[in-house]
C-alpha cells in the first residue's frame, strides 16, 4: 500500500510507502511515473497495442506543450480549437495506425515525447517529493505491469478539486492502461465519493450537462429530436468496433417516454424539455456568480448547505442575500437556511424570504443508493421521520401537484412541460393523484416498461423473436426501442427491476466467481456486470491475462464468470472498450477541453513564480472570475503574494460528514472532533511562535476563519526548487450554526455539544477545472496568525 | 467455558474511532463538551463517561521520519486485578465464565480504592453519582454470546474477541510478521490481561503506557491478611477506609478532581 499525500495521514500511518507531494502537483508526479514506465519498458505491450489507442496516428500539425510554450496547439482566446488534435484517417475514414508503435505521430511516440520532459530532477523540484521516494513509488507500482499482477488507485477530492482535476485522473488512467490494469480483477481507477449516493445522483442526471444515463443535455442549436440524436450519437469507421453509443436514439426516446409517457409524441416531449444555450455553463461557480449578480429570483437548497460547502462561502452567503426567496430542505436548520443572521449579516437588510422544509433522513425512507462500484442497493425504512418531516419524494410530489394546478388554472409559457408529465409514483386516489409515494414505482419507471404490445428480435440471437405486452418491464437495455414503444428513466439501470423483482434488494451472499464479485448481492449497472470493461481481462485469443483470477472465461461456446463486457468471441478482433467509438481505451484523449495529454500547470493560487516545465504557469483555459468583467469584486486571487505565504488544502476527518449538517448534531461525534482546526508543521509553528492548542486565524485573500492549532511533525515543509515551502490544512465540516457563541432565539434548537469555528470554505477560491468546473479547494494560499494579530 | 480475551493490533488500527463511539452507544454514555486542545484525541483521557478511547501520538525520530501511533486505552481486565483485590464491597469482581473484571455499580460505595490501586489508572470516579466507572468488557453482551461492542464496530480487524489460546497464536504470528520492534503486551504481568495488545513499536515508545504494571504492595498486603479480617468485622467498610488511608493518605478536598482528566492528550 502506497500513500501519496501532502500530509502524513491516518492512511499514511498504515501504508508501506508514504510519499509527500506539494498539493496541486499530481500531474508532475504521475508524468514522472509514465516516463519511468516507458523508459524502463515496464508496460504491457500486448495490452497497450491492442486495447488502447497507442498505435493511432495523430495529425502531424499537433504541437505538444514542450514545443509550444507550454500549451497544446490551437489555443485561441482562452479556448482550444481542437482541429490539430485529430487522428489521421485513410481510405473510408478509418483511423491510420502503426502497429510497430514507431511512427513519430503515433500516440505512443507522442506520449513518450510529452513525458520525456518529466525527468526525476524536475519532478522532484516541482512536487517537493525526494527523488529516491519518487523512484521507490514508481518502481513498486510499475511491478503491476505484468500479467497476473494488478494495481489499483483510490482517489477522492484530493485529485478532483483542482484546476487540473480531470487531467489528474487522466494521468492515472494512462498509468493504468500502460500497466494493463483496467478491466482486470483488482484493477481500475476508483473514485471514492464524498457522499454515499454521489454515483446515483450522477447516473440519474443531477448535473446540468447530462440527462439520466449520461445522455448529453440538448442545446438550443438542436431544435428537433432528430437533430439532437444526430449530434449526440457517435459514429465510427473502425470495422471491429461495436460503438455501443450508436444506440443513443433508443435511450433518448425511452427517457422522453419515461417523462411524458403517451401524453406527448417523442418530438413534442423533446420540445418540452429545457435546452441549454450553446456554450453556456450552469455549474456551481457560475450559478452562484449569477446569483450574486441578481440574476436569480428563487433557489432551492435541497439537502445541501452551500453557505458552508461552496467554495468562497463569503460570496455564496452574499449571493443568497440577493434572492427574493429560498427554500431550504434539510434535516436541521443550517448556515444556509439561516444565512441572513450569520456572521457579518444584518437581518434588517436582507430581503430574502426563507422557507424551511424538514425532510426525512436516509433511515426514515425507503429507496436505493448507488455506490462507486455502481451497485444499486435497496434500503428499507427503519423508523418514521419525526414531526412534519417527509421523504424528499413526498415533498417533490406535493410541490408538483401545486405547480401543476397553478399552470392549469393560470397558464404560462410551455405549461405542458409540467402538466403533461407522467406521475405514476404510487397508488392513486379517486382523482388520479398519488396518495403516498412508493419508491418501487419509481424504481420500475427507471427500469422501463413496454408501452405497447411488441414483437422484437432478440438483440443477441438473430432469428429469435420475443413478444412483449404493454406494461411489461423491459428485461434489459438491449431491448429498448427508438420508436417510442419503450420507456426507461435511465437506460443504464434497465434490468434492475424485472419480472424477477427488485434486483437491488437482493441479498445473496454466494460468490460463484471465486474472485469476490458477489454478483447476487444487490445489482450493479450495467446488467449486473461487476467489473466494467472486463473484455480487457483476456488476451486476443480470449485467454485471461491472470489465470489465477480470471474475470471471464470462454467455455468453448460462451463466456462464463462475470457478465462479459465488450468481449466478442475469442479471435473476433473486437476491441473491448465498447463505450468508446473506436473500441479502445484512450491514452490520447482529444475529447477534453484542456488537452489530449495531461500537462502540469500550477494551481491558480500557488507559492511559485514559475512553472518549471514551461512558460505557461496555470491551466490556460480556466474561467478566471478574478478577471475584469467576468466575476465580481469578491473574486480575488493572491498567488505568490507575501501576505499569503502558505499552501492550504481542505479535507475531512472520520468523525464528520460533509459540512457537518448531520454530524455536528451528534454529541458523540462532536465530543471527538469538536472544533475547526488547522494542522501546522512543527517547523512553521516554531517560526510563527504558535503553540499547540492555541486559537489562531487562518486568512486567505477571500476570508478568514478561527481554528485551533494542531502542531505536528506530520506536516513538513516542501523543498520546492531549493525553497522551503510550508503547507497547512483545514477540515471543512464546521460552521457557525452549532457554535456556543452565536445567538440562539427562543425556538432555535441548541446542540447538546457545541462546535467551534466556521467553514473552511470561507478561504477557498472561486476557480475551477475547465471540464467539470469543480472548485480548486485542494490548493490555495493562506496565512496563519496568532489571534488578534493583524 | 474457555477463557476469552480481546486482542488489539495497533498496526491494523486506523483510528477511525468507531470503537470509541460504539462503546458510548452500548453503555449509554452521554457525551460531554470537549475542546480541541491541539490533538485529534478527545476526550483527552478516560473519564466516567468514557470507558475507552483511541490515543493519538506523533513520533518523530531525529532524522525527521514520522510515525502516527494509535492505541486503544481501556480496562486491561487483569487476571490478578488490583481493583478486585482492593474493592471492599465486591462491586468489582471476576466474571466466572470469562475471567474479565465486571463492575456492579449498585454495590459501589465510591471509596475509590480501585482508582488508587489500578496499575493502569483505569477506573474513574464521578462526583455526581459517587460511583466508579470503567469498561466491563460489555459483560451484558459477552454473556449472551456477542462480542464486545468495540470489536463489533471495528472495520479493519484491529480488534478481535476470542478464546485466549487462539488469540495468543494470532498475536504471536502477527508479531513475527511485523518484525523485531513488535511485541505482545499484556501476557507478562498481573497474571495476564484480558485486553492484550500487539504493538508494532517497543512498549516504551507509547505515551502513557505502563512499562512495568503490577499490583501495589499495599493492596497485596491488604488482600492477604487485612481484608479477610476486616470483612469479618464490619462488612468491609471500616477496612476499606483503612486501605484508603494506606494508599491515599488523608483525604484532601481537591484529590478527586485530579483523578478526572489528568491524562494529557497526545497528538
Amino acid at each position: 500500500m502506497i500513500c501519496v499525500d501532502p500530509r502524513y495521514t491516518q492512511s499514511a500511518a498504515k501504508a508501506h510507502i508514504y510519499a509527500p507531494l506539494r498539493s496541486g502537483t499530481d500531474i508532475a508526479f504521475l508524468g514522472g511515473m509514465i516516463k519511468y514506465i516507458l523508459d524502463n519498458n515496464l508496460y504491457e505491450n500486448e495490452y497497450v497495442l491492442n486495447y488502447t489507442n497507442a498505435s493511432f496516428l495523430v495529425n502531424p500539425a499537433l504541437k505538444l506543450p514542450g514545443d509550444n510554450n507550454g500549451v497544446f496547439s490551437g489555443l485561441e482566446g482562452g479556448k482550444y480549437d481542437k482541429s490539430t488534435w485529430s487522428y489521421q484517417t485513410g481510405g473510408g475514414g478509418v483511423i491510420r495506425k502503426d502497429p510497430t508503435l514507431k511512427d513519430p505521430h503515433c500516440v505512443f511516440q507522442l506520449l513518450k515525447k510529452q513525458y520525456s520532459r518529466y525527468n526525476l530532477d524536475i519532478v522532484s523540484r516541482i512536487t517537493g517529493t525526494p527523488k529516491e521516494k519518487l523512484v521507490e513509488v514508481y518502481k513498486e507500482y510499475a511491478k503491476t505491469g505484468v500479467p497476473g499482477k494488478s494495481g489499483n488507485i483510490l482517489y477522492a477530492m484530493g485529485w478532483t478539486q483542482h484546476t487540473v482535476g480531470v487531467q489528474n485522473i487522466r494521468a492515472m488512467c494512462i498509468v493504468q492502461l500502460l500497466l494493463g490494469n483496467m478491466g482486470i480483477a483488482g484493477g481500475g481507477v476508483q473514485a471514492l465519493r464524498g457522499e454515499s449516493n454521489v454515483q446515483g445522483s450522477t447516473d440519474h442526471g443531477l448535473l446540468y450537462h447530462i440527462w439520466p444515463g449520461y445522455l448529453g443535455t440538448p442545446a438550443a442549436s438542436m431544435p428537433t429530436l432528430k437533430a439532437y440524436n444526430e449530434k449526440r450519437t457517435p459514429t465510427t469507421k473502425e470495422k471491429n468496433s461495436l460503438n455501443w453509443w450508436k444506440n443513443f436514439p433508443k435511450y433518448s426516446a425511452s427517457f422522453l417516454r419515461s417523462m411524458y409517457g403517451m401524453n406527448a409524441t417523442l418530438d413534442e416531449a423533446y420540445n418540452l424539455l429545457p435546452k441549454v444555450d450553446d456554450g453556456e455553463n450552469y455549474s456551481w461557480l457560475v450559478l452562484f456568480d449569477r446569483m450574486y449578480k441578481n440574476q436569480f429570483t428563487g433557489f432551492f437548497a435541497w439537502g445541501m448547505n452551500p453557505a458552508a460547502s461552496g467554495a468562497h462561502s463569503n460570496k455564496v452567503r452574499q449571493a443568497l442575500a440577493k434572492l427574493d426567496w429560498m427554500v431550504n430542505v434539510n434535516l436541521f436548520d443550517n448556515e444556509t437556511g439561516s444565512f441572513w443572521r450569520g456572521p457579518g449579516m444584518d437581518p434588517a437588510k436582507v430581503k430574502t424570504e426563507v422557507f424551511m422544509l424538514p425532510c426525512a433522513a436516509s433511515l426514515e425512507k425507503e429507496g436505493s443508493i448507488s455506490n462507486s462500484g455502481r451497485w444499486m442497493q435497496w434500503r428499507y425504512k427503519a423508523v418514521n421521520p419525526p414531526g412534519e418531516a417527509q421523504a424528499d419524494a413526498e415533498i417533490i410530489s406535493e410541490l408538483f401537484y401545486k405547480v401543476k394546478d397553478l399552470y392549469e388554472k393560470e397558464g404560462g409559457p410551455l405549461k405542458e412541460a409540467v402538466t403533461k408529465l407522467t406521475w405514476n409514483y404510487g397508488p392513486k386516489d379517486l382523482s388520479g393523484r398519488v396518495k403516498t409515494i412508493d419508491p418501487n414505482y419509481i424504481a420500475k419507471e427507471i427500469n422501463g416498461y413496454f408501452l405497447a404490445d411488441k414483437k422484437i428480435e432478440n438483440p443477441t440471437k438473430k432469428g429469435e423473436f420475443k413478444e412483449f405486452k404493454k406494461g411489461d418491464l423491459v428485461p434489459s437495455f438491449a431491448w429498448l426501442q427508438d420508436d417510442g414503444s419503450t420507456s426507461s428513466g435511465c437506460w443504464i439501470y434497465c434490468n434492475s427491476y424485472t419480472d424477477a423483482g427488485n434486483m437491488a434488494a437482493r441479498r445473496g451472499t454466494k460468490d460463484r466467481s471465486g474472485i469476490g464479485l458477489y454478483s447476487e448481492w444487490a445489482w450493479s449497472w450495467p446488467v449486473n456486470r461487476r467489473i466494467i470493461y472486463n473484455g480487457a481481462s483476456v488476451d486476443l485469443k480470449g485467454i485471461p491475462w491472470d489465470k489465477k483470477r480470471p474475470v471471464i472465461i470462454w467455455d468453448g461456446a460462451k463466456w462464463t464468470g462475470d457478465v462479459p463486457d465488450g468481449a466478442g468471441d475469442p479471435g473476433s478482433g473486437r476491441p473491448p472498450f465498447i463505450m468508446k467509438p473506436d473500441g479502445v481505451a484512450s491514452i490520447y484523449g482529444p475529447g477534453l477541453a484542456d488537452g489530449p495529454f495531461p500537462e502540469h500547470y500550477e494551481p491558480l493560487e500557488c507559492p511559485v513564480e514559475k512553472n518549471l516545465l514551461s512558460p505557461q504557469k496555470v491551466n490556460p483555459i480556466i474561467r478566471r472570475f478574478d478577471k475584469p468583467g467576468v466575476g465580481t469584486e469578491l473574486d480575488v486571487i493572491a498567488s505568490c503574494d507575501p501576505r499569503f505565504p502558505f499552501i492550504c488544502s481542505t479535507y475531512r476527518v472520520s468523525e464528520h460528514w460533509q459540512t457537518g449538517v448531520l454530524t455536528r448534531w451528534l454529541p458523540w461525534l462532536v465530543e471527538m472532533q469538536p472544533s475547526m482546526f488547522v494542522e501546522i508543521g512543527s517547523d512553521l509553528a516554531k517560526e510563527k511562535g504558535i503553540k499547540n492548542g492555541e486559537i489562531v486565524t487562518v486568512k486567505s485573500a477571500r476570508g478568514e476563519v478561527e481554528a485551533v492549532a494542531i502542531i505536528t511533525p506530520r506536516l513538513k515543509p516542501f523543498n520546492i526548487d531549493g525553497n522551503l515551502i510550508h503547507m497547512v490544512g483545514v477540515p471543512w465540516h464546521f460552521g457557525w450554526a452549532t457554535t456556543a457563541t452565536r445567538k440562539y432565539n427562543k425556538n432555535d434548537k441548541k446542540p447538546e455539544i457545541f462546535t467551534f469555528g466556521d467553514s473552511a470554505n470561507l478561504l477557498t477560491p472561486s476557480a475551477g477545472d475547465p471540464n467539470t468546473h469543480i472548485p480548486e479547494s485542494k490548493a490555495f494560499m493562506v496565512n496563519v496568525v496568532k489571534k488578534g494579530v493583524k | 467455558m474457555p477463557e476469552k480475551i480481546k486482542l488489539y493490533d495497533d498496526s491494523k488500527c486506523t483510528a477511525c474511532r468507531g470503537c470509541q463511539l460504539a462503546c458510548k452507544q452500548w453503555n449509554g454514555l452521554k457525551a460531554k463538551q470537549t475542546v480541541n486542545s491541539g490533538s485529534y484525541q478527545n476526550p483527552p483521557g478516560l473519564q466516567p463517561n468514557t470507558y475507552m478511547l483511541i490515543r493519538f501520538q506523533d513520533v518523530a525520530d531525529d532524522k525527521g521520519a514520522v510515525k502516527w501511533l494509535f492505541r486503544k486505552e481501556a480496562c486491561m481486565h487483569c487476571t490478578e486485578a488490583a481493583c478486585v483485590m482492593a474493592c471492599p464491597t465486591g462491586a468489582l469482581y471476576y466474571n466466572n465464565d470469562f475471567k474479565i473484571v465486571g463492575l456492579n455499580r449498585e454495590k459501589c460505595i465510591g471509596c475509590k480504592n480501585c482508582v488508587a490501586s489500578c496499575p493502569f489508572e483505569v477506573p474513574k470516579y464521578d462526583h455526581e453519582t459517587d460511583k466508579v466507572y470503567k469498561c466491563d468488557m460489555c459483560e451484558s453482551r459477552i454473556m449472551n454470546g456477542l462480542e464486545p461492542a468495540c470489536v463489533k464496530a471495528c472495520p479493519t480487524g484491529a480488534l478481535k474477541w476470542g478464546d485466549k489460546a487462539d488469540m495468543m497464536k494470532i498475536a504471536a504470528a502477527r508479531v513475527k510478521e511485523l518484525g523485531e520492534s513488535a511485541s505482545v503486551y499484556g501476557d507478562k504481568f498481573v497474571g495476564g490481561t484480558h485486553l492484550m495488545y500487539v504493538l508494532q513499536e517497543k512498549p516504551s515508545v507509547y505515551a502513557e503506557l505502563k512499562q512495568d504494571p503490577h499490583v501495589p504492595y499495599s493492596v497485596l498486603a491488604w488482600k492477604s491478611w487485612l481484608k479477610p479480617l476486616s470483612l469479618l468485622a464490619a462488612g468491609g467498610v471500616i477496612g476499606g477506609s483503612f486501605l484508603h488511608y494506606i494508599i491515599h493518605g488523608p483525604k484532601t478536598p481537591d484529590e478527586d478532581d485530579n483523578q478526572v482528566n489528568k491524562a494529557e492528550g497526545g497528538k
